[in-house]
């Protein structure tokens, strides 16, 4: 381990689950309201995985009412609480930017059987 | 003034007590052995010389090994000299580390060679607008436009802005917090950007502007 990875490595958390792309995630953010914690949750589909180290991000996508959001977490963030995979997505690309063009049946995802 | 010479190693992202993302530079600063200290009674000045990283055996060259010698400590790759206020609190051969210097929270000052940008116009080198993008301009986008009157003065001033060979030059960047010192590997993290490429040796000096 170089320098470099052990200043890393103390901000890089071993509770995060491993999940990827094409995987339905549910993760709780911690949020702040006037003093009080509470927790909210992002439910959607994992699109992009990105960085490495401290730095690595994922992107996650979700239907709010007819309208595509999209929400980018950094994987070792402390707002971040947990991180629950919920369904595991069998897909052979690591970026799943082609489902933004996409509704309905065409951007479904087979579920991944092992 | 307290300094220590450091290499850049390179930058990364860490997570401050209230959950934000900063952005720090890793250089593993020291340790240093100080070399000679100059006194205003004999030197005219007070000042230390202080010396980073290690020469292989037989590379100094005679004034070099001389200087050294006289020292008593191991010839070493940089040598700088430093002014302080009290050179009595400092002794030849003495070997400074990183957690003497600095402490979190406090604001460095860092010096470094930047990186070389080769040929560059005057829009990179000297932040000019260039010209308009459309309404008829014509290969002159990035053009710097007049650089001087015509028969009066006949000629171009000296040190008119023009294009030219950018960077591999000594920069200094001010007030950047020192966001954490790791004592036993000798890493200073700094929040923010540090002249020069990652192996490039800099220079960090305590904070000329949060000083008294």
């Amino acid at each position: 381990m170089n320098d470099l990875q052990a200043v890393e490595s103390a901000h890089v958390r071993d509770d995060i689950p491993e999940f990827r792309a094409g995987d339905n995630v549910k993760v709780n953010v911690r949020v702040m309201e006037g003093g009080r914690e509470r927790i909210q949750a992002f439910e959607g589909m994992v699109i992009a995985r990105n960085g490495t180290g401290t730095r690595a991000s994922f992107t996650v996508r979700k239907l709010s009412f007819g309208v595509g959001v999209e929400r980018v977490f950094p994987v070792h963030a402390p707002i971040i609480k947990s991180i629950e995979v919920l369904r595991r997505g069998d897909v052979r690309r690591s970026k799943l930017y082609f489902l933004r063009d996409r509704v309905g049946r065409s951007a479904r995802i087979k579920e991944l059987r092992d | 003034m307290k300094a220590i010479l450091g290499q850049k190693l390179g930058m990364t992202q860490i997570f401050d007590d209230e959950a934000r993302a900063i952005s720090v530079t890793v250089v593993k600063a020291g340790p240093v052995r100080v070399v000679q200290v100059k006194t205003i009674e004999r030197d005219g000045y007070n000042a230390i010389q202080i010396s980073f990283g290690e020469m292989k055996p037989g590379k100094a060259n005679k004034p070099e090994a001389g200087h050294y010698a006289k020292a008593g400590v191991a010839p070493g790759t940089h040598l700088v000299e430093v002014k302080v206020e009290d050179p009595s609190e400092y002794q030849v051969g003495q070997e400074i580390k990183v957690a003497e210097v600095f402490k979190p929270g406090t604001r460095a000052d860092v010096s470094g060679v930047s990186k070389g940008k080769g040929f560059s116009g005057v829009m990179k080198r000297h932040n000019f607008k260039g010209l308009p993008a459309s309404h008829g301009t014509q290969k002159k986008h990035r053009a710097p436009g007049s650089i001087g009157a015509c028969a009066t003065p006949a000629r171009v001033f000296k040190g008119m802005r023009m294009a030219g060979r950018m960077g591999g030059e000594k920069v200094t960047t001010l007030s950047l917090e020192v966001v954490g010192v790791d004592e036993e590997r000798g890493l200073l993290l700094l929040g923010g950007s540090v002249p020069g490429p990652k192996g490039s040796i800099v220079l960090v000096r305590e904070a000329v502007k949060a000083r008294g």
